[in-house]
């Protein structure tokens, strides 16, 4: 089992979002800030479109021929005298993780920013097994503090105000001065800093996670701002790498490609701060680095979406775009989708991952505004992929019963166009009359949720097809 | 765990519609593997010479780093002590066993030089680049016993020397160069890319230096 889902109570989960204020004040600054900074890193960049194609392109033949380029990978770690271990579920990746941990009497971890360190809920099962883990990333510090999980891929704390780090700071770090002056986000950086300082040096083993697998040469690739990734690969007796099995990339030029839309789609930074290549172990007359290097390769369900409609999801480099960019995700941040991937790359990868049954419901949680799609650097097809997860919800009778009651009302219309017509007709001069004057309606029957938060605009009189008709006359006459 | 690896391979394949043993998809992985094809380099890192040197400084500073020329490698110490008093830092430094660092005239200065790996106690530390990308401003340091990489994060203030001629355009030109040195296929334990100095805006998105890497970068570029 992995991480517990609550993406089935998505509905109630984004109600409680819409109505906590510090949260829609957190999430204000993902609406401005991260947009802005991407169109401008993108409008600086002419071969950007080009790269995309050209990144999507390398995913695509690499998924192709994952066995191979997998199978390629494993030895040239091996030549560079690294350990792979595979692990087909969650729970052989922890406990594989946990037996080297053990093998070296660690006491405690540092641990890199890790998504797939999230689904697999590793820290748990690490302190379940008497070792400490300590998140270094500052995002995931403070949510680690907070027992929380992350609301957002590329920052973690997102849902936070200053004010709430401070207090959980002040909670957390007893042993400093109370009077002490918090009131500057740089005040609380240099505590965190100080704090994790200790940890990185003290810490036996340490975990991160890949942005990419490179099969040419057997090196992981991490990408950070904060430099915590490299201290923990760096300075314990082991480096373990967790990541799963699409982050395999063919050749160092493959990753220079999608290096170039990664920190451009996340951040709009050019390059992120550090891009760390690391290649087995610490080597003869090395003065540092870690004297093992493992690397832990989870599938959790990813091989089975090969050859599906699915795959292209695979693709996904979890740059974040697709979520900066949602209406939805704006408007209920990431702990609403219920699980460990939140916005339009959470809405179909959890389903996958998960189950229907479980997840099905995030598709729902869309307007189908295409913004995702437009921003995503692999151009992933999420708004169809969402359909097709819609589609399959409703085939397995999943959806809710009035869902599926107004949809059957709907589609008996739908298929019934001498009906269909005069209904729509009338409905329309209907709601034209009742809100003639102001143009627009303060209450509509079976749409009270809608108009409980704002007018319905009213229609104009003539309905979308017998303009259309109208238009299409009027062309064929002339 | 083999029973692991085997299994994960064989839904691969399953999912794939293969069996792993088709040699046109053989051939395609090799071909691949062997000739590293480049894609596509953005037009601007199609630079050389001075023109390189001018867009390098311009995307590491853009990237908050500090940058200085100088003429050859014996006016680095002078400019390392500059950086150091400027900043209204101690003048020490930590460095490792690199030769032509270790060659520069420190006596000339009053930094007082330290050698080794940094155990977390070094307040300024200098690096020798392998090399750098002009396109991004992007330092690459390679790991060993001339340049430890920790080094390159556990000092407050990191200070790095990159020859000019080391610069590259694009990255694929530096990983041309990188193979040149180790060998197709082979890597430095550790290749370290630094674009400026450490950040992090996890609060709030207020851009913040120094999360836990260095505070300050400063690059030396020796002309040349």
């Amino acid at each position: 089992m992995t991480l517990h889902s609550t993406a089935k109570a998505l509905k109630r989960n984004a109600m409680r979002a819409m109505q906590d204020e510090s949260l829609q004040q957190a999430l204000s600054h993902v609406r401005t800030n991260f947009t802005a900074k991407r169109q401008a890193a993108v409008d600086k960049l002419p071969e950007f479109e080009a790269l995309r194609n050209s990144s999507r392109d390398i995913k695509d033949h690499t998924l192709a021929h994952l066995d191979l380029y997998l199978e390629r990978y494993e030895a040239k770690v091996t030549e560079a005298g690294g350990v792979v271990h595979f692990a087909r579920t969650a729970e052989e990746a922890r406990s594989t993780i946990i037996d080297i941990c053990a093998r070296l009497g660690a006491r405690t971890v540092t641990k890199g920013k890790s998504m797939v360190g999230e689904e697999i809920g590793l820290n748990e099962a690490l302190e379940q097994a008497g070792i400490m883990p300590v998140e270094t990333d500052l995002g995931e510090y403070i949510i680690q503090l907070r027992h929380e999980t992350p609301s957002h891929i590329i920052a973690p704390a997102v849902h936070l105000n200053r004010d709430q780090v401070e207090a959980e700071f002040r909670r957390a770090h007893k042993d400093l001065d109370p009077e002490r002056d918090l009131t500057e986000p740089s005040t609380l950086l240099a505590e965190a800093r100080k704090v994790l300082r200790e940890r990185f040096l003290a810490a036996d083993v340490g975990i991160t996670g890949a942005n990419f697998l490179v099969a040419e040469t057997g090196t992981s690739i991490i990408v950070t701002n904060e430099g915590n990734g490299d201290l923990t690969q760096t300075l314990p007796k082991a480096h373990i790498v967790l990541a799963t099995i699409e982050k395999i990339t063919p050749t160092l030029e493959d990753v220079a490609q999608i290096l170039r839309v990664l920190a451009r789609s996340a951040t709009g930074q050019d390059m992120s701060v550090y891009t760390t290549f690391s290649t087995g172990p610490r080597r003869e007359g090395d003065p540092d680095g870690p004297n093992e290097y493992h690397v832990v390769i989870l599938d959790n369900g990813r091989s089975a979406m090969l050859g599906t409609q699915f795959e292209d999801m695979l693709r996904c480099i979890r740059c974040g775009a697709c979520m900066n960019h949602c209406p939805v995700y704006h408007a209920i941040g990431g702990h609403a989708y219920g699980w460990v991937y939140p916005g339009p790359m959470g809405a179909v990868l959890t389903p996958s991952l998960i189950g229907v049954g479980e997840g099905g419901n995030l598709p729902n949680a869309s307007t189908f505004c295409g913004r995702c799609e437009a921003v995503c650097p692999m151009k992933i097809p999420l708004p169809g992929m969402m359909r097709h997860w819609r589609e399959r919800e409703f085939e397995r009778h999943l959806s809710p019963a009035l869902q599926r009651h107004g949809l059957r009302f709907w589609a008996y219309f739908a298929k019934r166009p001498w009906l269909y017509r005069p209904a729509t007709r009338l409905a329309m001069r209907t709601l034209a009359f009742l809100g003639r004057g102001k143009g627009s309606l303060s209450f509509l029957p079976f749409a009270g949720a809608w108009t409980k938060h704002r007018d319905f605009p009213s229609p104009q009189g003539p309905t979308f097809q017998s303009r259309w008709r109208a238009r299409q006359r009027l062309k064929g006459s002339r | 765990m083999t029973g692991a690896r085997d299994e994960i391979l064989a839904q691969m394949r399953r999912s794939l519609g293969v069996t792993g043993a088709e040699a046109p998809r053989r051939a395609a992985v090799e071909e691949r593997l062997a000739r590293a094809p480049r894609g596509v380099i953005p037009e601007r890192a199609s630079v050389a010479g001075a023109e390189r040197l001018a867009m390098f400084k311009l995307k590491a500073e853009e990237a908050l780093a500090t940058v200085a020329l100088v003429k050859d490698a014996d006016c680095v110490p002078a400019e390392a002590a500059r950086f150091l008093r400027d900043s209204n830092l101690a003048a020490t430094l930590r460095i490792g066993e690199d030769a032509l660092l270790g060659a520069m005239p420190w006596g000339s200065t009053a930094i007082d030089l330290s050698k080794g790996a940094s155990f977390g106690s070094d307040l300024n530390a200098m690096s020798r680049a392998f090399g750098g990308v002009a396109e991004t401003g992007t330092l690459v340091l390679a790991s060993g016993k001339d340049n430890p990489t920790t080094l390159n994060f556990l000092p407050d203030n990191h200070i790095v020397v990159v020859a000019e001629r080391d610069l590259a355009g694009s990255f694929e030109e530096l990983l041309e160069r990188l193979r040149g040195v180790y060998g197709k296929g082979a890597m430095p334990r550790a290749l370290n890319l630094v674009t400026g100095p450490s950040r992090s805006a996890d609060i709030e998105q207020t851009l913040i230096l120094g999360a836990h890497g260095p505070r300050k970068l400063h690059v030396i570029i020796v002309e040349g």
